[in-house]
């Protein structure tokens, strides 16, 4: 046992650095600096002027306060937090691909073959006939998605004003629709946690633009109906959209192209290990089939006729763009090399050890995992403890917890995706960080966390009271 | 090779494993029907480490050797070494959005004081930790204006000279909300503030405008359009970037509500477009911001802390009402950005841009003195670019450039466009002697 049972009394001073501004700030007069007449310019301005030193200092010691992948087991449910190997940051460091997007095809001759590989790994991989890699986000490729869906009915005449979502799907389908102007039509889940045909059958209708599916679902259930649903939905006139988040569960053993989706992203940064960085960047590369690519984003890549060479071109009926530029560069580089990395066998085996990882710590934790059988994540419940209370405790063990309260099909849900990274004892660290706190008595659960930079935070008082920069506080 | 590299389990730990767990194999935990099981292959052969980097430094390598003079809304400058190697600190890279502020304090901290950042360089209270880039931003300002204006209107009124991918994706979110993007006519390379003035009316909701322009102009108009869209009840957003910021007028002081833009022009390299969108407003749009927070708090020992805050807006918690589908950003990037400003601090900041200034006039002037070319073509202070008026075909004079190894844009028949930073500004006497010698 590597964790012993933390003293819920706090045992240290609290971590804290100051901010940048409180390390010195200075005012520069700009009037007197520019070439330019005053009543186009700032009077001044005034930040922070750290030298290097502290500088190198200031954000070691932020580093220092924070978890990540490298720091240990990260379980987070549906972020898909998998090691992002260090050999992809030197590849995308090559100079040599740091070009303006505006350079001519015949300049660019190497991005545009990458990205042409790129569409082509990404097309084999999710069964598709046709893929751009602009979306800079999965929420953006999801848009992406969506908006394609909108122009392919538009096309054919057809006014439809609806997206079915399922209630267990991730917020951005919903805000997605919205934002791409659909009314949102929510499909309870079904008793065994997979969308209800029945449910779907009443849900549909000439109004239904797309539905837009996770799957396996978002507590881990391949939706084993799909082919039914595939067709209700296409019968209906509608178009089936894959939410690539729950993709990593499936490479090599399915393809949404041959369960009958129509248009789905991909998350690079989940399935295809690149760097969360805190928040982003991601990417979301969208693919079609053949009967949606006339619809893809402009530009989308080709090889050249006759000559040989790639060139951007702008498909028929495009929606347009969805990015400025040629979408997260850096992050699409980083995905070529996992991708090449790991080739077929070693993509089929990522999959089937975080299937492995997901069931096995399953296993050995106490608490109970309502639906099954799951993929490579799984809602645990906490029963009559408090999910997010259990969470604060099991920072004090070491881990980072799963993700919590979502989704609302499971009550007090903990939704856990060890992914294929971690091996069989740190999984048994894990199961142990989980049982000591789901055990822990409610006084140290009410208080946890006491061994990390900082104790529990007051989030209902920052929302109350926005303090959202240094100048607010010092306003004070 | 078989498995992947990245999953350390050995044969005897798998099948302990699958032991535990009561199945016989890998491949008996998944669920997949059979009818819709892929037993294909994808044809992808795994390369060595080695081998990829080999593979892709060769496809990099197919790429030009040229010098570019290219702007046109991605800029580059030169990225201290501080800034790569703090920024590539795993604990940075491999973190994820602080769901759990306890343990992520330090990328907290980092985006707050990113915040801050460009709350001093808009003057505006509220500043988000970042969106994709500039035209992603600029179309969340348009929906943002949709919510918050009360007039019937549905026109969003932009320049003429807006760059037509930018005005792309601002076509596509502003569909969703039934809003039409019109543009409104420039007046040598600035705003017609006349034209304007007569187009806005009650079915304005948003008036766009850009400092510099996409001409490289400094705008000499930002209190007057303020005026104009204040006077109309319309919501007044300026794009700009983080550079131009810091000597430029302050945008809250000409009555801009919103500020959206570019930040990647600091800490990104030249990166294919990559980008870092800005997102600055008023305090009274703060619950329409779209896009994450973070917000300064305190942990039960009353010690300052920092956390994602009034998350109510996204789509997490508040689904298809939510101000934004924005989920994962540009985190990374904006810590990038923040660490390039300390670098360089005010002074150095507001040095950069002079020289922004600076060299793209004299630079102007050196192309303008050549017979054949005429620069600038518009009489205004231009900053980083400026176009250049040809006598010759503008295509053809860029093509005879490239051969000599320049790149720069063609925005006309007769009209191309050059952008000088510091990252090019060492190969400018060699630009003005191709110049010399093509046209």
């Amino acid at each position: 046992m590597i964790h012993d049972q933390a003293d819920y009394t706090r045992e240290e001073e609290s971590v804290h650095e100051p901010l940048l501004s409180e390390k010195g700030e200075e005012t520069v007069d700009v009037r007197e600096k520019s070439p330019l007449s005053d009543d186009l310019i700032r009077e001044e301005l005034t930040l922070p002027a750290p030298s290097e030193p502290e500088i190198a200092r200031h954000y070691t010691r932020l580093s220092q306060m924070n978890w990540a992948i490298d720091s240990g087991p990260y379980p987070l449910g549906s972020c898909t937090m998998k090691y992002n190997p260090k050999f992809t940051e030197d590849v995308a460091a090559d100079p040599n691909a740091a070009v303006h997007p505006d350079r001519p095809d015949r300049a660019v001759q190497g991005n545009l073959e990458l990205q042409y590989r790129l569409q082509e790994f990404l097309a084999d991989v999710g069964g598709m006939d046709a893929v751009t890699l602009q979306p800079p986000a999965g929420a953006a490729g999801e848009f992406t998605g969506i908006l394609i869906a909108k122009a392919y009915h538009e096309h054919h005449g057809n006014d439809r004003s609806e997206v079915v979502i399922p209630a267990s799907a991730h917020g951005t389908n919903f805000a997605t629709a919205a934002t791409a102007g659909y009314d949102v039509v929510e499909l309870p889940s079904g008793e065994d946690g997979r969308v209800d045909l029945e449910a779907l059958e009443a849900a549909v209708g000439d109004d239904t633009a797309a539905l837009m599916l996770t799957n396996p679902n978002t507590v881990g259930l391949f939706e084993r109906d799909i082919t039914e649903i595939a067709e209700i939905v296409h019968d209906a006139g509608g178009l089936l959209y894959y939410d690539g988040a729950n993709l990593n569960a499936l490479l090599g053993r399915g393809r949404p192209g041959d369960m009958g989706f129509d248009v789905m992203h991909y998350n690079v940064h989940k399935t295809f290990a690149t760097p969360h960085g805190g928040g982003g960047p991601g990417a979301g590369p969208v693919g079609v089939t053949e009967e949606l690519a006339e619809f893809l984003p402009s530009p989308r890549v080709r090889e050249t006729n006759g000559e040989k060479g790639y060139e951007r071109f702008e498909p028929d009926e495009s929606i347009g763009k969805v990015h400025g530029f040629e979408g997260n560069w850096l992050v699409l580089i980083k995905t070529y090399a996992y991708i090449a990395r790991l080739g077929d066998e070693g993509l089929a085996d990522a999959a089937a050890k975080a299937v492995l990882n997901a069931n096995y710590l399953a296993e050995r934790i106490d608490l109970e995992v309502p639906y099954g059988p799951f993929h490579h994540e799984f809602a645990a419940t906490a029963g009559e403890r408090d999910a997010a209370d259990v969470a604060k405790r099991m920072l004090d063990f070491g881990v980072h917890p799963p993700t919590t309260k979502w989704p609302e099909m499971v009550p007090e849900a903990m939704l856990t995706e060890p992914t294929e990274i971690e091996g069989q004892s740190s999984l048994d660290d894990l199961a142990e960080a989980f049982d000591l706190a789901y055990a822990d008595v409610d006084e140290a659960l009410e208080t946890a966390p006491n061994r990390t930079a900082a104790a529990r935070i007051d989030q209902v008082g920052a929302a109350r009271n926005p303090r959202l920069s240094w100048q607010a506080l010092e306003d004070e | 090779m078989s498995g992947s590299p990245y999953a350390p389990h050995t044969d005897a730990e798998t099948a302990a494993m699958l032991e535990t767990i009561g199945v016989e194999s890998e491949e008996s935990l998944f669920d997949i029907p059979e009818a819709v099981a892929f037993d294909g292959e994808f044809g992808i052969d795994a390369r060595t480490e080695r081998g990829i980097r080999d593979e892709c430094a060769r496809m990099f390598a197919r790429n030009d050797d040229a010098t570019e003079f290219l702007g046109r809304g991605h800029y580059s400058h030169y990225v201290p070494s501080v800034v790569d190697h703090l920024s590539d600190r795993a604990e940075f890279l491999t973190s994820y959005t602080q769901y759990q502020p306890e343990i992520s304090q330090g990328f907290l901290q980092a985006l707050f004081e990113y915040q801050s950042m460009l709350v001093e360089l808009t003057g505006l209270p509220v500043a988000n930790c970042s969106m994709y880039d500039a035209a992603t931003a600029l179309s969340e300002a348009a929906t943002l204006a949709d919510r918050v204006r009360s007039t019937t209107g549905d026109v969003v009124l932009v320049p003429e000279h807006l760059r037509e991918g930018k005005r792309a994706v601002l076509e596509n979110y502003c569909a969703g909300a039934d809003l039409t993007v019109e543009a409104y006519s420039m007046d040598d390379g600035i705003a017609d503030v006349d034209a304007l003035a007569d187009r806005v009316g009650d079915d304005v909701v948003m008036v766009y405008a850009e400092n510099p322009t996409l001409r490289g102009c400094i705008e000499e108009n930002l209190d007057a359009i303020g005026e104009v869209a204040d006077d109309n009840d319309a919501l007044f957003t300026l794009g700009s970037d983080v550079v131009a910021l810091s000597v430029l007028e302050e945008p809250a002081s000409a009555g801009v509500d919103v500020v959206v833009g570019e930040a990647g022009a600091l800490g990104l390299p030249t990166s294919y477009g990559m980008g870092l969108g800005v997102f600055a407003c008023r305090e009274e749009h703060l619950r329409q911001v779209p896009g994450r927070l973070v917000g300064a708090s305190e942990d039960a020992e009353g010690d300052r802390a920092f956390t994602l805050t009034l998350q109510t807006r996204e789509q997490h918690i508040r689904k298809e009402r939510a101000t934004s589908n924005i989920c994962t950003n540009q985190a990374w990037v904006a810590l990038r950005a923040a660490i390039h400003a300390a670098w360089l601090g005010p002074d150095g900041l507001v040095d950069l841009a002079n020289d922004c200034v600076r060299d793209a006039a004299a630079l102007a002037d050196r192309i303008d003195d050549l017979s054949g070319a005429a620069a600038p073509v518009h009489d205004r202070h231009h900053f980083r670019e400026f176009a250049v008026r040809t006598d010759q075909p503008a295509a053809a004079v860029a093509d005879d450039l490239e051969k000599t190894g320049f790149l720069v844009h063609v925005v006309g028949e007769h009209l191309l466009q050059v952008c000088v930073t510091d990252h090019n500004a060492g190969r400018a006497d060699d630009l003005v002697a191709a110049f010399g010698e093509v046209i």
